[in-house]
């Protein structure tokens, strides 16, 4: 059974189809990166996998369950339980450290353990900046936090929506890395990306055009 | 880390780390809690302080006989024991005799009285002169002082006939005081009971005990109730004309109170609930954030409940130190006369405070639930 399963999923804002019959599978374990021109439905498409959001039409298979039709509340349980979120603008709490961040994601799931939370931070480098605000860290930092919330309640999928849309050579390297290290781990990974370098670092590209699937690539080159 | 602890971590640093906006509804609900303790503070303290004043308007009980029988001093002051010392301001006896000026040939009531007692039942009594000093000395009534025309220190022959005797009992007395006083006793003419007892020959009677006691009226009555039960031949009454004005005045002064607090309870709910709106608002994004994150609504709700009542206990308990200072300031400059801090005032500011938050922050709760946690995955 896969992971992940889109069955002809359609989402419709009154005119306009943002998604549009979209089928896709994702495996457990598996690294995907989402590509398409802006506008081409693919925040949308996040939003429905990260139980955010609900699809017009389809169904959507999450280890097994339809999530397309739960109440909102079952919604918020299953995204805290089994999903990390990545996103574009960092988007930390302004008046917690980078310790306290992530053990927001902690408290929210289950208990807060400070001692964990050092450890994920440690795993992107920032063991030294646990105590420090969001003010005080740069947008690589941020960004590197906000991996170590995203993976340390041990989710089985990360969805990351632009996550080195923001930052430099350097810093999207190390995430990748992370990813990689992620991917090792039995982690399975959906990145939605513009970048064409970032892309090829997973296994399978899917590329989105006016809301429907127009290819797949299977990236001949990955590395495990 | 237990959750509890997280949970006020979050709550104190969102207060503490992002001080303008908050300070504003800290301020707010301060105000309103010090309007709220200082008119508390107040509202219990005038019923003493305006007891304290009204007291200066004369006696508020009066204790007579309730037979033909006069009453005998030791028996009023028996009866006086049923009111505590300190809230006793003063007793004063009155013995009244008619006796007869010999030189002017003419009869006029003469109160026996103690001169001390009679300067706090009857603090607006003025004299011309001074006050008596020993049993030949007296007061005469301004009226009586006018008609028989007697002046400072003239000495008066006063004369009285017991019943069973054919002798006059006569005594001579200097003048020292004329008194004015806007009302009957100006006619009188005043002496100590000890020269009456001895123009009368009869020593220990009294007419009536005029009483000041510093008493709400319904302490008052249950006073006088007590003392003509245990008395039969004794009957407390309250002088209805000063209780009665002292009442009224405190129901009006205290449902004044009541409403100016809850206008201003309102008011302070109307400010927090504005505040807390803007900090939602400003917030959407971190909302947002928490919900991704996994946030129930319930979590969310226990959060901004959490924050709104750390600000009403921080609110509170700085409401109550100024509302104490508040009251201090008017009770001296009004009264003339300070309060002390009633402990209890400490608890129900923090409580009613910290209700007042809480009841601020329903309505920008709802907003906070409302927003959808996409809204963190839109690119600004
Ligand atoms: N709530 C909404 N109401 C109406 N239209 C919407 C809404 N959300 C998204 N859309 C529209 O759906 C389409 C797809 O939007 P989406 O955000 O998924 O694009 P995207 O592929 O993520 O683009 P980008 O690369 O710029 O982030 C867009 O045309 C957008 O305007
Ligand atoms: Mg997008």
């Amino acid at each position: 059974m896969s992971l992940l399963e889109l069955k002809n999923i359609s989402k419709i804002y009154g005119e306009l189809k943002a998604l549009d019959n979209v089928n896709i599978k994702v495996e457990k374990g598996e690294w995907v990166a989402i590509m398409g021109p802006s506008g081409s439905g693919k925040s949308t498409m996040m939003n429905i996998i990260g139980c955010m959001d609900k699809p017009s039409l389809g169904e959507v298979l999450l280890d097994g369950v339809d999530i397309s039709k739960e109440s909102s509340k079952k919604l918020t349980e299953i995204r805290r339980d089994k999903i990390g979120l990545i996103f574009q603008q960092f988007h930390m709490v302004n008046y917690l450290t980078a310790v306290e961040n992530v053990m927001v994601s902690q408290y929210y799931h289950s208990m807060p353990d400070e001692e964990e939370a050092l450890e994920a931070l440690g795993r992107v480098g920032l063991r030294e900046r646990a105590k420090h605000l969001p003010s005080q860290l740069s947008g690589g930092e941020q960004q590197r936090v906000c991996v170590a919330r995203a993976l340390i309640n041990a989710p089985e999928l990360i969805l990351a929506d632009e996550p080195t849309g923001n930052l430099d050579e350097a810093n999207e390297n190390i995430v990748l890395d992370l990813f990689r290290q992620l991917h090792r781990e039995g982690t399975t990974l959906i990145v939605v990306t513009h970048d064409p370098e970032v892309a090829e670092a997973a296994q399978r590209t899917i590329v989105l055009e006016h809301g429907r699937v127009a290819r797949e690539i299977i990236n001949e080159n990955f590395q495990e | 880390m237990s959750r509890r602890k997280m949970f006020l971590k979050m709550v104190t640093a969102s207060l503490l780390r992002r001080r303008s906006r908050m300070l504003i509804a800290l301020l707010s609900i301060a105000i309103g809690a010090t309007i709220l303790s200082g008119l508390v503070t107040i509202y219990y303290d005038v019923p003493r302080q305006m007891g304290a004043q009204f007291r200066g308007y004369g006696a508020n009980m009066i204790l007579v006989p309730s037979g033909e029988e006069k009453m005998t001093v030791e028996k009023a002051q028996e009866c006086l024991t049923v009111i505590p010392k300190d809230q006793l301001l003063g007793a004063t006896p009155y013995r009244y005799v008619n006796v007869e000026m010999t030189s002017r040939q003419r009869t006029f009531v003469a109160a026996a009285t103690d001169f001390e007692q009679v300067q706090s039942t009857s603090p607006y009594f003025a004299v011309e002169g001074r006050w008596p000093e020993g049993d030949r000395e007296v007061l005469v009534g301004k009226e009586t002082a006018e008609t028989i025309g007697v002046k400072l220190n003239n000495v008066i022959e006063l004369s009285y006939k017991p019943e069973d005797t054919y002798v006059k009992n006569t005594l001579n007395m200097t003048v020292v005081g004329i008194l004015e006083t806007g009302g009957d006793e100006e006619a009188y003419i005043f002496t100590t009971l000890k020269a009456m007892d001895a123009l009368t020959g009869v020593s220990g009677q009294l007419d009536v005990m005029e009483m000041s006691v510093s008493a709400a009226s319904e302490e008052l009555e249950n006073y006088a109730a007590e003392i003509s039960e245990n008395n039969s031949d004794m009957s407390a009454r309250l002088v209805k004309r000063v209780t009665k004005s002292e009442t009224t005045v405190l129901a009006k002064l205290q449902s004044l109170v009541f409403l100016v607090t809850a206008v201003v309870l309102l008011l302070t709910m109307i400010c927090v609930s504005t505040t807390m709106m803007a900090v939602v608002s400003e917030r959407r994004k971190e909302i947002g954030l928490r919900k991704a994150l996994g946030a129930s609504d319930q979590s969310i709700r226990a959060e901004f409940l959490g924050e709104g009542m750390f600000l009403g206990l921080l609110g509170g308990i700085l409401g109550t130190a100024l509302g104490f200072a508040f009251a201090q300031v008017v009770s001296v400059n009004v009264f003339g006369s300070s309060i002390t801090f009633q402990p209890l005032l400490l608890p129900i500011t923090v409580i009613v405070s910290m209700g007042i938050a809480a009841l601020s922050c329903l309505l920008p709760i709802r907003r906070a639930v409302e927003i959808d946690p996409a809204l963190v995955l839109k690119g600004e």
